[in-house]
């Protein structure tokens, strides 16, 4: 070997160079095409969630002639579906206000007894830890396995049976039952986190447990009770077969209910409809638009059933 | 408050329990805290284990099960369900797992393309899958509208032939539930300690090596259990096949749900129907025991 050492060191240094520059410049070339990939994953993206949603809208501008046309844009969109919607101006939706009412009251009435009834049992089975609690902390968890389906027929027989047809609070228990697993389960863990000492210090102070419940452990657990609030809110707009099966008179039907017998009719004014699902699907957008923070800290599983 | 919590019921089960009201409950308080189970419990004998006792009565005579059996339609119902909760669920889970990993991106746009892909879950699902149904239209919806304006191609009648029904059926459910699942994910992997992340970059896993290596074991109990769950909800989904489809064309894309219903309402025969929905325990009592047994003894680590 008689190279120099400064042969050597050239020999050495040049190719290292070259390949630093070498790879910086695939670096830069991957880093490019993940960024091309990933600007044409989100523009599929927005088309796969926006076509169906923009399909909503735009078929509820259209006049009843667009609607059996072939456009994808109504030649002359107007608001006047909504406004027959609103003013119930169409024989299908001549109790519409009403409707909804029931819809809200239906909504309401299930948020509040499933955060009351699962907050108690939370509360007892994690906080005072009750003899036996696990027996009711089981029974939540196969209630929450039950497909909702398949108790609709037996319910719809008994609730003819006892004369609960056409009222809204058959729907009500049989949503607030499918709801409120979920609540126990989220209020226990999220409970987990508030320490037993204040606890300890009111029933030192002499507080009872009805005490403890309304002064510490609500006021504590707000989080938890506005994400499974809006749990259960939602549960009850998604609900459709309950409703169904449940409540058939014009007077005690709800909007899906509704909105789906406009389906029956020989040709299904499908702007009115249209016009009808967004107006009816605005409220539970907006309420998870407003408590969306909240929502993925609290909702895990269960947004799914109904 | 994180998603992995609630999945975690083996260790908050035990932290409750190791930290009760000192000295149990005394005197009155006893009382109290049975007063508190009492709502939950009526609860669930009225509406759970009495619906549950009459429905297995109803669904108790062997002569239903022949006439179920004797119906060409359930067969075909079986085949659909079958292939529903099999591509249908899978499907959107997976796409879901890969598309949290796409939302873990940082920057702004990609948080408010996040904002945008959840809508549909905030849609009620009736609605929805109506205004779907009428999208899917052969002469007039605005699936094919926009074939041929965009590609000057006539698209086929989707609703009209079995396999392009349920294909239509299957792509609605996906699009309504998947955004559901990906904030799920999202939930699971923001949990992961970012230093394990890191560290792997620094030994130079990237990419798809990070994820097979770091990211999915990791999830993969999450993922066995909402995959389970989804699966389990998703037998008695009703309105998808209801509103997408309609059963149709002609009882071809029934799921037993709807196969159900419509044995016990348009038939008239609410034995039979609930025959049908029996018909899916031994599919669903496996699942549900599988589920259990994960939720109360895997600790999902994370």
């Amino acid at each position: 070997m008689t190279t120099t050492t400064a042969d050597t060191a050239l020999g050495q240094i040049r190719p290292v160079a070259r390949d630093t520059q070498r790879m910086r410049r695939i670096a830069r070339r991957r880093r490019y095409l993940m960024n091309a990939g990933a600007a044409v994953l989100s523009i599929v993206l927005v088309v796969w969630t926006l076509t169906p949603i923009f399909n909503m809208v735009m078929v509820s501008l259209e006049s009843h002639n667009d609607v059996f046309s072939s456009r994808i844009w109504p030649a002359y969109p107007s608001l006047s579906g909504y406004w027959l919607v609103l003013s119930q101006g169409y024989w299908y939706l001549e109790f519409f206000w009403h409707q909804y009412g029931n819809s809200v009251y239906l909504g309401a009435a299930v948020t509040i007894l499933t955060l009351t009834i699962g907050s108690l049992t939370s509360f007892s089975i994690g906080r005072m830890r009750v003899r036996y609690g696990w027996v009711v902390t089981n029974a939540a968890l196969l209630t929450y396995v039950i497909p909702a389906t398949f108790l609709a027929i037996p319910f719809y027989r008994l609730a003819q049976t006892y004369g609960m047809m056409n009222n809204i609070w058959s729907v009500i228990a049989a949503l607030v039952t499918f709801a409120t697993p979920y609540a126990i389960f989220i209020f226990q863990n999220y409970g987990a986190s508030i320490p037993m000492e204040l606890d300890e210090s009111a029933r030192i102070d002499g507080a009872s447990p009805l005490q403890i419940y309304f002064r510490i452990y609500l006021p504590l657990m707000a989080p938890a009770l506005v994400a499974v609030g809006t749990y259960a809110l939602l549960l009850a707009w998604n609900d459709y077969l309950y409703q169904f099966l449940l409540l058939s008179s014009k007077q005690s039907m709800t909007v899906p209910v509704a909105l789906a017998q406009f389906l029956n009719s020989d040709e299904a004014p499908w702007n009115y409809m249209m016009a009808t699902a967004i107006i009816y699907s605005l409220p539970p957008i907006a309420t998870y638009y407003m408590f969306r923070k909240k929502m993925t800290g609290g909702l895990t599983m269960g947004g799914v059933k109904g | 408050m994180d998603a992995t919590q609630v999945l975690d019921t083996g260790r908050a089960r035990r932290l409750p329990w190791l930290r009760a009201w000192r000295g149990g409950l005394q005197g009155s308080e006893y009382t109290w805290a049975v007063a508190f189970l009492v709502p939950y419990i009526a609860v669930f004998l009225v509406f759970v284990i009495y619906p549950v006792v009459y429905g297995l009565w109803m669904g108790s005579e062997p002569s239903l099960y022949t006439t179920l059996f004797n119906d060409p339609i359930y067969w075909m119902t079986i085949v659909n369900t079958l292939l529903y909760l099999g591509i249908a669920v899978n499907l959107k889970m997976v796409l879901a797992l890969l598309l949290s990993g796409f939302f873990m991106r940082p920057g702004w746009w990609v948080k408010a393309l996040l904002m945008i892909y959840v809508l549909p879950w905030a849609v009620p699902s009736m609605p929805a899958f109506i205004s779907i149904h009428w999208f899917f239209n052969g002469d007039y919806g605005f699936l094919n509208n926009a074939l041929y304006d965009l590609f000057g191609v006539n698209g086929p009648a989707w609703l009209d032939s079995r396999w392009l029904a349920m294909g239509s059926m299957i792509t609605s459910y996906i699009w309504k539930w998947m955004p559901f699942w990906t904030v799920i994910f999202l939930a699971g992997r923001m949990a992961i300690p970012s230093e394990i992340r890191e560290a792997a970059k620094i030994d130079g896993a990237t990419g798809v090596r990070s994820f097979v290596h770091i990211s999915f074991p990791i999830l993969a109990n999450l993922y066995l259990v909402c995959t389970l769950l989804s699966t389990i909800f998703t037998v008695g989904d009703f309105n998808t096949a209801t509103f997408v489809t309609g059963g149709g064309p002609a009882f071809s894309t029934y799921v037993l749900a709807t196969l159900g219903i419509r044995d016990a309402f348009d038939l008239s025969q609410p034995r039979l129907g609930v025959a049908a929905v029996i018909t899916a325990l031994p599919l669903v009592i496996p699942l549900v025991i599988l589920l259990m047994r994960k939720l109360k003894t895997a600790q999902v680590q994370l």
